[in-house]
């Protein structure tokens, strides 16, 4: 016996659907690359200003 | 018999995770958690201040995230809830959950190793105690557990302060207890004059479960308690009198708000003036007395005042 409706994946979609899926993965990569920057950004300040602490205690 | 077409549902939006953080309380908890850092001696680098922020909103984040995992069943049952992502079927749970403890972990992480061990150790308290102790535990079995969820908001200032100074003294402690202290009769204020559904999902709060005036007396008896709190910090020495003088007004003025509300009864459609009231500057009382605080701070520091 074969099941007559079968899972529907992104080729079983329509233009619409597939669209619409497509902008919201789009909208979360754009918001993750954001994050995923601005902590990059973030933890090279915070070794730089800790690595200066450090130096100023030596010194 | 018909056979439904498995739907294949579209990825979670991503405002929908921002909301599980429950943004208007972390705005809140990052106020509290800057003056609380503005105000403390000592100096800490721009980057590494807004470092120990950034984490306590983040904690503060993830730990709203957990709080609706959890509560998933009790929001679906309540109005103002409702439409929440994980009620309104727009996430799955597991999502929320996991979203939640990476945001708890990488505050806690981050905090502990940018900004001292002791500073990560209360943000992971702080967490541990509004999701376990509040969320899971108190929450549903105590009508005191708005006084226990106050605990969780109290951290902040707390937390920010020992980030510059890294040591636990008397002055964030007395910051802890002000909010501790200031919650129950801001969020009873509000329990009196709108019509919550908690008692429909279980949760036992006072005005349900002790009654009007039980509340009333309740709210009277912590603003009084608010009044030598808020001025102990002047008291103590460790504030100048633009934060006493501003503490002293402020609280006065709280306590005349609170007064009718504790005195008075709810008459047939009645208005609740004074609950309003007493509501509206409860919100204001703390913005302004934290204010105070800090610039309290920056007079002692361009040495207007001794």
């Amino acid at each position: 016996m074969t099941d007559p409706t079968p899972p529907r994946t992104l080729a079983t979609m329509s233009a619409a659907e597939t669209e619409a899926w497509r902008a919201r993965q789009k909208s979360r990569n754009r918001i993750m690359g954001l994050v995923m920057g601005g902590l990059a950004i973030l933890f090279f300040a915070i070794t730089i200003v800790k690595l200066g602490a450090k130096t100023q205690g030596a010194g | 018999m018909t056979t439904a077409t498995p739907t294949l549902a579209l990825p979670t939006d991503w405002r929908d995770f921002f909301a599980l953080t429950k943004p208007r309380v972390m705005s809140l908890v990052v106020f509290t958690g800057l003056c609380g850092l503005l105000a403390a001696p000592g100096h800490i680098h721009p980057v590494l201040g807004f470092t120990a922020i950034l984490c306590i909103a983040l904690g503060a984040g993830g730990s709203g995230a957990l709080n609706m995992w959890w509560e998933a069943d009790l929001d679906k049952g309540m109005r103002r809830t409702a439409a929440r992502p994980l009620p309104a079927g727009r996430m799955d749970r597991t999502s929320a959950r996991d979203f939640g403890i990476a945001l708890c972990a990488g505050s806690v992480l981050v905090m502990g190793l940018a900004i001292g061990v002791l500073a990560g150790l209360l943000l992971a308290l702080s967490i541990v105690y509004y999701v376990v102790g509040y969320t899971i535990w108190l929450k549903p079995r105590t009508p005191q557990n708005i006084v226990i969820g106050g605990g969780a908001g109290a951290f902040p200032p707390l937390i920010g302060w020992v980030a510059v100074t890294g040591d636990i003294t008397a002055m964030p402690l007395l910051l802890f207890a002000i909010i501790f202290i200031w919650t129950p009769p801001h969020f009873w204020s509000l329990a009196l004059f709108v019509q919550s559904d908690y008692a429909k999902v279980g949760i036992p709060m006072l005005p349900v479960v002790s009654g009007e005036a039980t509340t009333r007396v309740q709210i009277l008896i912590y603003s009084a308690l608010l009044l030598p709190l808020a001025v102990a910090p002047w008291a103590i020495g460790g504030t100048g009198a633009v934060y006493g003088v501003a503490a002293l007004t402020l609280s006065a003025v709280f306590l005349a708000c609170a007064v009718p509300v504790g005195l008075r009864r709810t008459e047939p459609s009645d208005a609740m003036k004074p609950e309003k009231r007493l509501f509206k500057f409860s919100i204001l009382y703390l913005f302004a007395l934290f204010g105070m605080l800090v610039a309290d701070r920056l007079a002692t520091v361009q040495g207007w005042q001794v």
